[in-house]
């Protein structure tokens, strides 16, 4: 149990997977304008990443026993497809307040790296069940936590800071970003992963 | 006289567009997270660069091929399991030949798949126009998006290790930058090159 937390508190803060793995970069710069949407899209993004994480993990272990892991990354791309659009569908019908808050950022997840790499780790690293959870689970709230953020600075630098042009727009989310993975370098050694 | 008659050939600019125009890092800003994190060191970017432009250009002949039998509702799924497909002969044949750089890679290999580049080509270009014009369009992206990733590696490898393509050219008393290596090099080495072609090229956004 002990390990679980520590591979969670690890998986948010020393080995965040935007600034340290450098992953989910398209939709944090697309998205993260505002605080509210910037929520909305982290949030989507841990449902998503932890409910395909625990499907795919046992999906896995049946390609590993019919010998046929080459295969793996086209089931895992079908399999977080299909979680999408079933996700999308349930919440319309049943949970409509929620589609409502995020239901718009749910097909975009489709191409956010994070939800493949996150397969893709499990694998690499050989986590059996429970540490897959935990670990989809505290990636993404890291990934949440870069996002909101980013988009917190933003709105402050939309308001009162003088830019220069070149910068202007989408160049300047990566200088903001370099700061924060330079303060998340402060966190290592926190925990082991 | 040909020369001039070059400038109005469609594939002349596509090519142009995919390189210098339209570049999918600096102006679009798509397919940032392999672009940063593989970039430490140059031979995993050029690796990395002739990859995607392997895969863009395969895929969105693929997909060109069969946009006519594609029922618009499952063409995003469609043109996922085309584009793994493609990934996963990447994969293999860096495995086989090149195994160094395969382990250096890593999991990147495979998120060649939910790059934008790749999707947004085959969705924005291949499945509106003929199959010549797509192997273009795709090399050109892919060109485009290596010749960024080279850049960026080149700067990254020199302060961070001092060498390019493992070669030592800074005298041994260089102090390895160790951030360089890290995240926040990538994010501050592509954001000024960003910025450096946009002042060049007189692109500017307005929204900040």
């Amino acid at each position: 149990m002990e390990n679980i937390l520590e591979l969670i508190i690890a998986s948010i803060l020393n080995h965040n997977i935007a600034l340290v793995y450098i992953l989910g970069m398209c939709p944090l710069i697309a998205i993260s304008t505002n605080i509210k949407n910037a929520k909305g899209m982290g949030i989507a993004v841990v449902f998503v990443v932890t409910i395909t994480a625990m499907i795919n993990w046992p999906i896995y272990q049946l390609l590993q026993n019919t010998g046929t892991t080459n295969l793996s990354l086209l089931v895992f791309i079908i399999t977080i497809a299909a979680t999408v659009q079933f996700l999308e569908m349930f919440l319309e019908k049943f949970i409509p307040k929620l589609y409502n808050a995020f239901g718009i950022f749910l097909p975009l997840i489709t191409v956010n790296c994070v939800v493949l790499a996150i397969s893709l780790f499990f694998v690499n690293r050989d986590y059996n069940f429970v540490q897959t959870t935990g670990f989809a689970f505290g990636s993404s709230v890291g990934w949440l936590l870069a996002i909101v953020l980013v988009a917190g600075i933003r709105e402050k630098m939309a308001k009162n800071s003088d830019i220069p042009r070149g910068l202007r727009g989408k160049a300047i989310v990566f200088i903001v970003l370099g700061i924060i993975a330079l303060a998340f370098i402060g966190f290592t050694g926190l925990a082991n992963i | 006289m040909k020369l001039i008659r070059l400038k109005y050939k469609k594939w002349y600019n596509i090519l142009r567009d995919g390189i210098h125009k339209n570049n999918p890092i600096v102006v679009a800003v798509l397919g940032i997270c392999s672009a940063l994190a593989v970039t430490n060191k140059v031979e995993n970017a050029i690796a990395m660069g002739l990859g995607v432009t392997f895969v863009v250009m395969a895929s969105s002949a693929t997909v060109s091929l069969v946009r006519n039998f594609i029922p618009s509702k499952v063409r995003m799924v469609t043109y996922m399991v085309i584009i793994s497909t493609f990934v996963i002969l990447v994969q293999m044949f860096l495995e086989a030949f090149f195994p160094s750089i395969a382990s250096a890679l890593g999991a990147y290999v495979g998120l060649i798949i939910t790059n934008c580049i790749v999707m947004g080509r085959a969705e924005a270009f291949a499945a509106k126009n003929p199959v010549r014009y797509t192997l273009v369009d795709g090399f050109a992206s892919g060109m485009g998006y290596t010749f960024v990733l080279i850049t960026v590696s080149i700067v990254r490898e020199i302060l961070a290790f001092g060498s390019i393509l493992n070669f030592r050219i800074m005298p041994a008393t260089w102090p390895n930058w160790v951030v360089m290596a890290m995240a926040p090099g990538g994010f501050f080495v592509l954001g000024l090159l960003i910025w450096g072609i946009r002042e060049w090229s007189k692109f500017y956004e307005e929204a900040v």
